[in-house]
């Protein structure tokens, strides 16, 4: 069996769904939902690559990095507001994120 | 060489103007410290204004930049004077509210300039990779100024939701833009409505719907508005303003050149998605802020209605309608400095308040400030004369003629339901007794106040200037 397009494509979908299906359902911590974002933007960079690589074009390449340099600055700055929250309140629970209501 | 070069630099003025000035000032902070917040703050907001003043001065002919990838046009130029407009105004409060609250931080200001950098950029995309480089430019500066007064537990929970909800959405539209990158072969707009015409798949429109989805997110529209209200009531109000009177009008721009430029040859299959977007947001905005007493939160419930009003301009898919979204943002973007300088004006002995019921007794204690905030409310709920009246009726009038006259008349119904909770407040503040006595209003504020009160008023009687400029902006669409 070759792998063609469609096997990566499959992998991407899947990555995806996990992902965004990590965020609404994991009730744990926040961490875990950072870890989820990741997943969904590496999803879309495997789509991106099968593609360039499918259509023999660069452009999907140079997108997949432009992707993961900016992912670097969101996952940094993530971080640093997660930090900013622990101080306030000392639990990264994410039940406890609900200050707010109504 | 360099002659080819030139015209693209010039072409990106505002741009330039932004990103030069902002690096300078976080080493003039950097550097200098908190002594030096005054000089920065005083040079951001003139940075904004020399940016709206150099893309009011590029000519008006379509210019492409970076191999296409960047287009400035009458429509960019429109959406840029009215997002830089509406950052200067917000950054404006912000400086005056720095002075009495908590925090004291240089690099708000230096946050701002960034943000509008990457709205600027949005504005102007002409591709998915520009569209994103911008929203992400954007939004990461929005999520840190969410939660910049760092000691307050509401500010950094706002901060926290924002950048999970935004980080999530940033990820569905950059999966609808690979897909669409995948069955078109191209990231440009003018390509992508090249392979649409020859027949859109459903791969094609799979990546639509993910990339509307995104972007829905950005413009809080329902059903992905889930984060506004939260953030809207946990950010420092000035902040708040900035997120309501600049971030929406940008991706409101996006949206559009995305949908006309990118997806014109498809409207029937995508306005069916704007329309569903559009009546959710009009029925939400209407019924969830009726409840509401704390009055962030109601102007976040607004702010999902004034959305679903403006993408009514959008489904219609014609020049009349960009047209009618353009005027809409326009006026949306000066009653929302307007009201927001009312809420920032809400300022006891014993620090700020934001509850309706504080308001109670004001038509007496400080006439003209209640006046304007009437004005404002009636503006919002689209009484006639005033300019919201007008934003609503270049819509709706596009609507209908476009053929969408249920949609037309949902909008209206939903806008007479809108109504009870805008004249609720002006009830509150003209019959109702109560001891509403607030700190003197400063001169920002004042001025504020003014600006807005006069704008809203005569947009009726003197509407040539925004109404022609924003012709000439639907026109370079098309």
């Amino acid at each position: 069996m070759t792998i063609g397009l469609t096997h990566y494509l499959t992998v991407a979908a899947i990555l995806f769904t996990l992902g965004v299906f990590g965020i609404f359902l994991n009730r744990k911590n926040i961490i875990l939902i950072m870890m989820c974002v990741e997943l969904i933007l590496l999803a879309v960079n495997i789509n991106l690559v099968a593609f360039s690589a499918f259509r023999g074009d660069i452009l999907g390449q140079v997108y997949a990095l432009l992707i993961l340099t900016v992912a670097a600055a969101e996952a940094a700055i993530g971080l640093a507001i997660l930090v900013v929250y622990f101080r306030n309140r000392g639990t990264i629970a994410v039940e406890d994120v609900n200050m707010m209501r109504g | 060489m360099t002659t080819a070069a030139l015209p693209s630099l010039v072409t990106i003025l505002p741009e330039i103007v932004l990103a030069g000035g902002a690096l300078v000032l976080i080493l003039v902070g950097a550097f200098q410290g908190l002594r030096s917040i005054n000089l920065v703050n005083g040079a951001a907001f003139a940075i904004l204004i020399v940016a709206a003043l150099a893309a009011l001065s590029q000519v008006s002919q379509t210019q492409m930049a970076f191999n296409g990838s960047f287009v400035v046009d009458d429509f960019a130029r429109f959406m840029k004077v009215v997002t830089l407009l509406g950052a200067a105004a917000t950054l404006a409060l912000a400086i005056d509210e720095m002075s009495q609250e908590r925090y004291k931080l240089f690099e708000l200001a230096i946050l701002v300039l960034l943000s509008s950098l990457g709205m600027l950029l949005m504005i102007s995309a002409n591709d998915l990779i520009a569209l994103y480089i911008g929203l992400e430019l954007s939004s990461l500066a929005l999520y840190v100024l969410a939660a910049i007064d760092r000691n307050n537990a509401k500010a950094s929970e706002a901060g926290l939701k924002y950048f999970v909800l935004g980080a999530l959405s940033s990820g569905m539209l950059l999966y609808g833009a690979s897909l669409v990158y995948g069955f078109t072969g191209t990231v440009n707009f003018a390509g992508i409505a090249a392979a649409v015409k020859g027949g859109a798949g459903s791969g094609l429109m799979f990546g639509l719907i993910f990339l509307m989805a995104g972007l829905a997110f950005k413009i809080s529209a329902v059903p992905f508005h889930m984060w506004t209200p939260d953030v809207y009531e946990g950010a420092p109000t000035p902040v708040t303003a900035y997120f309501a009177a600049t971030n929406k009008i940008a991706a409101m721009a996006l949206t559009t050149r995305l949908l006309i430029q990118g997806f014109g040859p498809d409207v029937v299959e995508w306005r069916q998605i704007v329309v569903f977007i559009s009546i959710a947001s009009m029925a939400l905005g209407s019924f969830a802020a009726i409840g509401q007493r704390n009055l962030k939160r109601l102007m976040a419930y607004s702010s999902i209605g004034h959305v679903g009003y403006a993408l009514v301009g959008l489904s219609a898919g014609t020049q009349d309608g960009v047209n009618g979204v353009l005027v809409y943002m326009a006026i949306y973007m000066a009653m929302t400095v307007g009201t927001f300088a009312c809420i920032l004006a809400m300022r006891t002995k014993d620090g700020p308040v934001e509850s309706i019921d504080d308001l109670a007794g004001l038509s007496k204690s400080q006439p003209a400030f209640a006046f304007v905030l009437m004005a404002l409310m009636f503006s919002l709920a689209g009484v006639p004369p005033l300019a919201g009246f007008w934003a609503k009726w270049y819509v709706f009038s596009a609507a209908v003629d476009a053929g969408l006259v249920p949609l037309a008349v949902i909008g209206f119904l939903a806008s007479v339901v809108g109504a009870y909770y805008y004249l609720r407040i002006v009830k509150v503040m003209y019959f109702d007794d109560g001891p509403a006595r607030f700190l003197p209003l400063s001169g920002v504020l004042k001025a504020m106040l003014a600006i807005s009160g006069v704008a809203v008023i005569l947009f009726g009687l003197i509407p040539s200037p925004i109404v022609t400029a924003a012709a000439a902006a639907a026109k370079s669409l098309f």
